[in-house]
């Protein structure tokens, strides 16, 4: 139907209206924002109890359960703080990247490199008295890490490589790189995969029966935040981030931003590693299963935490009660493995479905719009 | 649930009528309670301020967006637009500011992209039928030809043919000769005259008082959001509708400061550029700045005014030729250098964001981009003397923002704009590059920054100023540079030339290119 050549009358289209249009909201306070997100948990909890139900567990004594075995003794207690520290430590390592917009989805093979440096500094370096060889073992997980990282950024700088199939392929590359040192050059014992625990002196000290890894992590929050907020480098990030063009012309040196910021998102990462197999938590044993999935559970942490340090350290927080809880209550209930991701799935889609709430909001048209 | 328009029964049934259309956006109202009416016929302006709420009452009309409350009667039905499928329907037609079109595409393909018409194949017909509404029209498109190949002006021709094709008897055009040089304006002009005897009702948007009062019949004027009046066209004159617009008097003159010309600044010497894509687009241009001075420099968007800019911010590289700051080569200098070196460039893209500002960052954090790593050895930036600068710069050009902490991007393009200009000038540069700095601006604001830049003239900087109004240069300027597909055709006295001359002088390579080429 092309033109319209007599010019006449339109068949008018019926005058009627969807019942709710989408309408877009001032920003919300704080405390608002607070609810929303209590009230998005609230719904993950009722559907999840729903789930649960089906699967033949009451849904009280279930998320009694969770809830008790994250906080019902120190031991307990104790070993959710070790699933939150390298989920936190990582988050906050991607937020780093995703703040420029670089989308660093290699943590997993940032950290894993990060235990490896530190472990071949532990195996290079048997005779230091502790001190010395756990900070040394930390710089190089650190390098470990960010020059796993650094490798992405430089090739993002200099062939504009895609740094999102570049990270994630890495990962492949590190998980490997363990895999042949335990069968190979850094195995313990002959026909069996596997690297020896570390040496005494490479062992975190501890502090109220924790290593002090969850320290390292508390405080890096806070230096994030301040790195975010107030410095320099910072601000740089957010530019780059924002637009490269506009970037370039205040006169900044982007390629030095990107590899600088990228080393330091994935040397964080390492850093976490270094901990983590310096750490009771890996019995002070580098192995294939040493980054378990955090470098990708840190993405959605980050995000859903919208890239706030604080933010990243709450959603670590539920993510870990989460996790801890759900297989406490998994084994007390025999139920399976799955139904506890399917648990969790379940809440992460409400929280981040809750963020549609937050910014918009159904409006019910009708009567107000009618002509009088 | 259609209802007629008890209207009054002398008056001709309105094509399009809005009735007590209001939208918020969040907090902001950005229409309220708004009034307007187009016949067949007729040619209506639609004329207000940056953020007076024209694009917005718009992009209703064109199914983007749906009023709060209020209705839209077309043809005397009320009707309900939920989206850009229905406005089509209805036969509403627009054409955005930024065009909507597929590069790789040919013009036909373009329009038979959108078209209604199912079936699996497409044939050569389509370059017929397409060709024909071109035709009725006296819009002047090659349905074969590419959209990458295509000027701005056929660009915005094939737009016109493509919602015509659709059906379109209500068309809207959103500040369509922003992008138009003269002769070009003229020939638009032309066309739309043309679909008005044939019966089109036609809304147009616009800043420039001299458009409107060339081809508009009726105005309607928008203020904060209200539709303050409407009134005839030839019953008014430019000095009413700028006071309607403004709410206060408002002198149209623009003033040319006598500044003694000081000391040479910038000294551009036979310098050829050639574009990312290899392209020379500048060619063995040479032209002194000097301080106190306004060099205007006129020309046909895309005659390689950006790359001349970029290249002077050290943004660009300079394939032959030199230029000299205060007799030093700035070749080898880095951006970051030649802006503490007192060098500002500010270019104003067709969609205003691209560079130069940070749209996620909020007005103080886009104000210290510059300058941010200027306060020393210390880690930290200085935001306090940012927010300062960011308060003085929203007061003085009259930003409308929730604060100064709102993201750039949430404010609308006219005051976008103002925070880079504002930036720019409030950073006292020595020389001053800025491009189309009053683009799409309305008139108060433009005025605000004329002064602004005679302000700076006045001081001893040296303004190098790309713009696109030729009435503006005139004015303003105190040398006009006339580029001509990246030659420089001229520089002239602003104070003795003609309008004429320069539009001539725009376009005298391409036209005795074309004859070389027919001859």
């Amino acid at each position: 139907m092309p033109d319209n050549p007599n010019g006449g009358a339109f068949v008018p289209i019926k005058a009627k209206e969807p019942p709710f249009r989408v309408v877009k909201r001032a920003e919300l306070p704080l405390n608002r924002l607070m609810v929303f997100y209590a009230i998005s948990i609230l719904v993950a909890v009722i559907i999840g109890g729903l789930f649960i139900t089906i699967n033949g567990v009451n849904p009280f004594s279930y998320f009694k359960e969770v809830f008790s075995g994250c906080f019902r003794s120190g031991v307990a207690f104790r070993g959710l703080v070790r699933i939150i520290v390298p989920l936190l430590m990582v988050s906050l390592g991607v937020a780093v990247a995703f703040k420029m917009r670089y989308w660093n989805i290699g943590a997993e093979g940032q950290l894993i490199m990060g235990a490896v440096f530190a472990t071949w500094a532990s195996r290079l370096l048997p005779n230091l008295p502790a001190p010395a060889i756990l900070l040394i073992m930390a710089v190089a997980g650190i390098i470990g890490g960010g020059l796993w990282g650094l490798l992405t950024a430089f090739f993002k700088c200099r062939f504009n490589t895609n740094e999102t199939l570049f990270t994630l392929m890495l990962n492949y590359v590190a998980f490997y790189i363990v895999d042949y040192l335990r069968n190979g050059p850094w195995q313990a014992d002959p026909g069996f995969p596997g690297i020896g625990r570390l040496a005494a002196n490479s062992r975190l000290p501890q502090l109220f029966r924790l290593d002090i890894s969850w320290i390292v992590a508390i405080v890096l929050v806070f230096v994030i935040y301040v790195y975010f907020q107030y410095t320099k480098q910072g601000y740089e990030i957010s530019v780059v981030g924002d637009s490269i063009s506009t970037a370039r012309y205040a006169g900044m040196n982007v390629n030095r931003i990107i590899m600088r910021t990228m080393f330091m998102s994935a040397g964080i990462c390492g850093l976490a590693g270094m901990l983590k197999v310096s750490g009771v938590v890996s019995n002070y044993t580098l192995d294939t299963g040493i980054a378990s999935g955090v470098g990708f559970t840190a993405i959605s942490v980050a995000w859903l935490a919208k890239l706030n340090p604080f933010g990243i350290f709450v959603v670590a927080f539920l993510f870990g009660v989460l996790e801890k809880g759900c297989s406490v209550a998994e084994s007390t209930f025999q139920l399976s493995a799955a139904i506890t991701q399917i648990l969790q799935g379940l809440i992460l889609f409400t929280i981040l479905g809750s963020d549609f709430f937050i910014r918009y909001r159904l409006q019910r048209t009708g009567k107000r719009g009618e002509v009088k | 649930m259609t209802e007629t328009v008890n209207g009054k029964s002398s008056e001709p049934k309105a094509a399009i009528e809005l009735r007590g259309i209001t939208k918020k956006f969040g907090a902001v109202v950005a229409n309220n309670n708004i009034d307007l009416s187009v016949r067949r016929g007729e040619i209506l302006a639609l004329l207000g301020e940056n953020g007076s709420g024209k694009t917005t009452l718009m992009n209703m009309l064109s199914g983007i967006y749906h009023p709060d409350s209020g209705s839209v009667f077309i043809d005397g039905n009320r009707v309900v637009i939920n989206s850009p499928e229905d406005a089509k329907k209805l036969g509403i037609g627009m054409i955005h500011q930024h065009f909507k079109l597929v590069e790789v595409l040919t013009a036909a393909d373009n329009i038979a992209m959108g078209a209604d018409e199912r079936s699996l194949f497409l044939t050569r017909k389509r370059f017929e039928k397409t060709s024909e509404i071109c035709k009725k029209y006296g819009l002047n498109v090659d349905m074969e030809k590419y959209v990458y190949n295509m000027s701005v002006s056929e660009k915005q021709s094939l737009e016109i043919a493509k919602v015509l094709y659709y059906g379109a008897r209500i068309l809207i055009l959103d500040e369509p000769t922003a992008v138009l040089t003269p002769q070009e304006t003229k020939h638009l002009f032309e066309i739309l005259r043309s679909m008005r005897d044939q019966g089109c009702a036609i809304i147009i948007i616009t800043h420039k008082l001299n458009e409107v009062l060339e081809i508009s019949d009726r105005v309607t004027i928008l203020r904060k959001g209200e539709s303050v009046a409407t009134v005839e066209t030839k019953n008014t004159n430019a000095t009413e509708l700028t006071e309607l617009m403004v709410g206060r008097k408002v002198s149209l003159e623009i003033e040319r400061p006598k500044v003694k010309v000081g000391a040479n600044l910038l000294h551009v010497h036979h310098l050829t550029i050639e574009s990312c894509d290899g392209v020379e687009v500048i060619s063995n241009v040479s032209f002194d700045l000097s301080e106190g001075e306004i060099l205007g420099v006129a020309g046909i968007a895309g005659s390689g005014q950006k790359e001349l800019c970029e290249a002077i911010a050290g943004l660009h590289p300079i394939k032959k030729g030199a230029i000299l700051y205060k007799d030093e080569n700035i070749e080898r200098k880095t951006p970051r250098e030649l802006i503490q070196l007192g060098i500002s460039m500010s270019f104003i893209p067709e969609d205003r964001l691209g560079m130069g500002l940070a749209a996620s960052l909020d007005i103080t954090d886009n104000m210290m981009l510059k300058n941010y790593s200027q306060n020393g050895r210390t880690p930290f930036v200085d935001r306090k003397t940012a927010a300062d600068t960011a308060g003085r710069v929203v007061d003085s050009l009259e930003i409308v923002t929730p604060s100064i902490n709102t993201p750039v991007r949430r404010l609308s393009g006219g005051n976008v704009q103002k925070v880079l200009l504002g930036r720019e000038i409030e950073a006292n540069p020595k020389v001053l590059i800025t491009a189309y700095p009053v683009r799409g601006l309305d008139i108060n604001s433009s005025y605000t920054i004329y002064n602004q830049l005679n302000k700076q003239k006045q001081n001893g900087a040296g303004i190098l100023f790309i713009g696109e109004d030729l009435d503006v240069m005139l004015e303003l300027c105190d040398r006009i540079m006339v580029l001509c597909q990246g030659r420089v055709s001229g520089i002239v006295k602003a104070s003795e030339t003609t309008k004429e001359q320069l539009g001539l002088m725009m376009t005298q390579v391409s036209e005795s290119e074309v004859e070389k080429n027919a001859g």
